[in-house]
């Protein structure tokens, strides 16, 4: 890290005084900051609200977590070869739209044989969107996209505890293009085998 | 005369200061009550012409160490400063190349006042920074040219390596003391970028992923949040400016995380599961509760919940998506997008669950951010054709404005804690990019360039 960071050890020192200027007379006061954290693993900004400007802040980054992974019975990635096969035909839908087309139900109908064939299998069904929409609405339509296939495959008769959604809005296109033609590969739901 | 009213301007202004910057421990006698600005004080302000802005210059501060350090600082403080002034446009701003010639000041008393009035300026900024040891001491003061006095003085002392941050303070208190205005300049911005440009093997293409960063209202110092090699979307800033609620995808779901960015603690407050998926946490103005959407119960509704978790109550109960909540300035009121009339639209609701109306009758409404007080009105997303662009709701005349005109798509306004401005995503250059804009329309700045930046959210 830069040298410059030696701002955390001066950081008790941090005072500000109202100068005497033609009205206000000579004020000051000295203004203890909260101690100096402890040296991270990466460096922390100073804390902001210290009430004596200016705290310093430059050149450092904020404290990281230590993140826990991702859990791979829930993404399938464990399952990578077998999800890029696509052993479950995705199903695509109209624009803004939830609503089973009659392909969508067709393959709907093929997914659920191949689940009934393959018990041990768990499915995440994926909602996406094209990036038509606005993001932040795209991630509870892509739940309704998601949560639309699922009910379809429980009327099918596969069990709810064999099925998992997730949305990622318009957040993992399919197709990065900004035609039609990518939006109709983008307006889609995915299903991921997670587990088998 | 003019002393007695400048003293007690300078007193209210003094106490104004005080009370905003939450407690700074002056001591000011009570018996010397802040006065309200009347109009017959505008002359005590600097530009006594009403409706004018007035002309202010903000020369390099003045470097009393001869250090390279200090020199650097010193000019770097007169830049940001005049750039902190020029933002809420209320001052003109006399371009800085064109005062080169003046002879620059040799202390903080030293005005070239025929000078500077010969320029057209009615207000001048001289700074002066001196290195002791690993701090700086910055003196400031704003000299009324006219009066040939300093209406505004003040030092500070600190760190040597944030010579921004100097001129960023100084922006505000002069904003505070000259114009009563609660500046921005120390504020940040959240957003979300891909700029690491990592992915992650997806079940048929890879997939880029997306982080939470935060960087100055200006786009400088831009800093990285989150670590975690996932989706993180939707960044929200606590009312203390000490930590950032998000969606992440961290454990293959989406669900609410909580960085505590100075204390390096995360928080999963909503408690998500693959059957309990959070997304799009909105903190209520007094930071103590948050609002958010859920599938909880089997669709996407909107609940409302305590900062730690607790007392999670359900706000909306329909079959349709309700999602992107926003509190209103009191927080009594949330509004948010439905889908429940056919197409997405924005609504209002009492946090109690009382008084729903719609307020857009527009194609496709999302993402209404509610302005802070005083200003009373709703910042949203509306597709207007192929693109969505920025159009602002105001409350009691029930009038939409539009802000944006097509170029790009505009999405997920934020505004300023003031009000005055928005942060807004567009990709008009091509990528996604954050960008800033007053709640006029006017003053459009890019704020980040490095890979795609969105969905920005502006610190209180």
């Amino acid at each position: 890290m830069k040298s410059r960071l030696n701002w955390r050890i001066l950081a008790g020192a941090l005072f500000v005084s109202l100068l005497a200027n033609t009205a206000c007379g000579e004020k000051e006061v000295n203004v203890t900051p909260e101690p100096a954290p402890a040296p991270p693993t990466s460096p922390i900004p100073a804390d902001p609200n210290t009430t004596a400007p200016p705290t310093a802040i430059a050149d450092t980054t904020p404290r990281l977590p230590t993140p826990t992974p991702a859990d791979s019975s829930l993404t399938g990635h464990d399952l990578n070869e077998l999800n890029r096969s696509v052993p479950l035909a995705p199903i695509f839908f109209d624009y803004d739209s939830a609503e089973m087309t009659t392909e969508a139900q067709t393959s709907l109908a093929n997914n659920a044989e191949v689940m009934r064939n393959n018990q041990a299998w768990i499915v995440t069904i994926e909602g996406h969107c094209d990036e038509r929409g606005t993001a932040e609405y795209n991630l509870a339509l892509s739940e309704r996209r998601a949560l639309a296939a699922r009910d379809y495959l429980v009327a099918l008769g596969i069990p709810v505890n064999r099925l998992r959604t997730v949305s990622y809005g318009e957040e993992f296109p399919f197709d990065p293009g900004n035609d039609e033609a990518a939006w109709a590969q983008n307006r889609r739901a995915h299903f991921v085998v997670t587990a088998q | 005369m003019l002393n007695k009213t400048l003293l007690a301007w300078s007193l209210t202004c003094a106490i104004v200061s005080l009370a905003l910057s939450g407690g700074r421990a002056f001591q000011v006698p009570a018996s010397q009550q802040p006065e309200p600005r009347q109009p017959s004080e505008v002359s005590l302000i600097i530009g006594d012409r009403i409706g004018t802005p007035p002309r202010f210059a903000v020369p390099d501060f003045l470097a009393l160490s001869d250090d390279p350090e200090t020199i650097a600082a010193a000019q770097t403080m007169g830049e940001v400063l005049w750039n902190d002034l020029n933002f809420e446009r209320e001052f003109y701003m006399i371009p800085r190349d064109t005062y080169a010639s003046i002879p620059g000041a040799t202390s903080i008393t030293d005005v070239s006042f025929d000078l500077w009035r010969e320029l057209g300026t009615d207000g001048v900024v001289i700074g002066t920074v001196r290195r002791v040891g690993e701090l700086l001491e910055v003196q400031v003061r704003l000299w009324n040219i006219r009066g040939q006095e300093s209406v505004f003085g003040r030092e500070y002392t600190g760190s040597a390596n944030s010579a921004r941050l100097y001129a960023h303070t100084i922006a505000d208190e002069i904003h505070q003391n000259q114009r009563g205005l609660k500046g921005i300049a120390q504020t940040k911005l959240a957003f979300v970028s891909d700029r690491n440009g990592e992915s992650i093997v997806g079940p048929v293409a890879n997939r880029i992923l997306k982080e939470i960063y935060f960087s100055d209202y200006d786009g400088y110092n831009q800093q990285r949040v989150t670590v975690n090699r996932s989706l993180n979307i939707t960044p929200a800033w606590s009312a203390d400016r000490r930590a950032i609620a998000y969606t992440s995808y961290l454990r293959g779901y989406a669900d609410l995380l909580v960085s505590f960015i100075y204390e390096g603690r995360l928080a999963s407050p909503a408690a998500g599961s693959p059957d309990n998926q959070n997304w799009l946490p909105s903190w209520s103005p007094d930071g103590s509760r948050l609002a958010f959407t859920s599938n909880r119960d089997g669709n996407p509704e909107l609940y409302v919940m305590n900062a730690d978790g607790t007392d999670v109550q359900r706000l909306t109960d329909n079959p349709a998506i309700d999602t992107s909540p926003t509190w209103s300035p009191t927080g009594a009121q949330i509004a948010f997008t439905s889908d429940r009339s056919g197409r997405p639209q924005i609504y209002l609701v009492g946090v109690d669950g009382t008084g729903l109306r719609r307020i857009t009758f527009e194609s496709y409404c999302d993402r209404p951010t509610w302005s802070p007080a005083p200003f009373n009105e709703i910042a949203y997303s509306s597709k207007t054709g192929p693109v969505h662009d920025i159009k602002i709701f105001e409350l009691s005349t029930r009038e939409v404005r539009q802000i944006t005109f097509g170029i790009g798509s505009n999405e997920s306004p934020s505004y300023s804690p003031n009000g005055r401005h928005l942060a807004f995503t567009s990709n008009r250059s091509g990528e996604k990019q954050i960008y800033t804009i007053a709640r006029d329309g006017r003053n459009l700045r890019r704020i980040t360039r490095l890979g795609n930046n969105e969905m920005p959210n502006w610190s209180r």
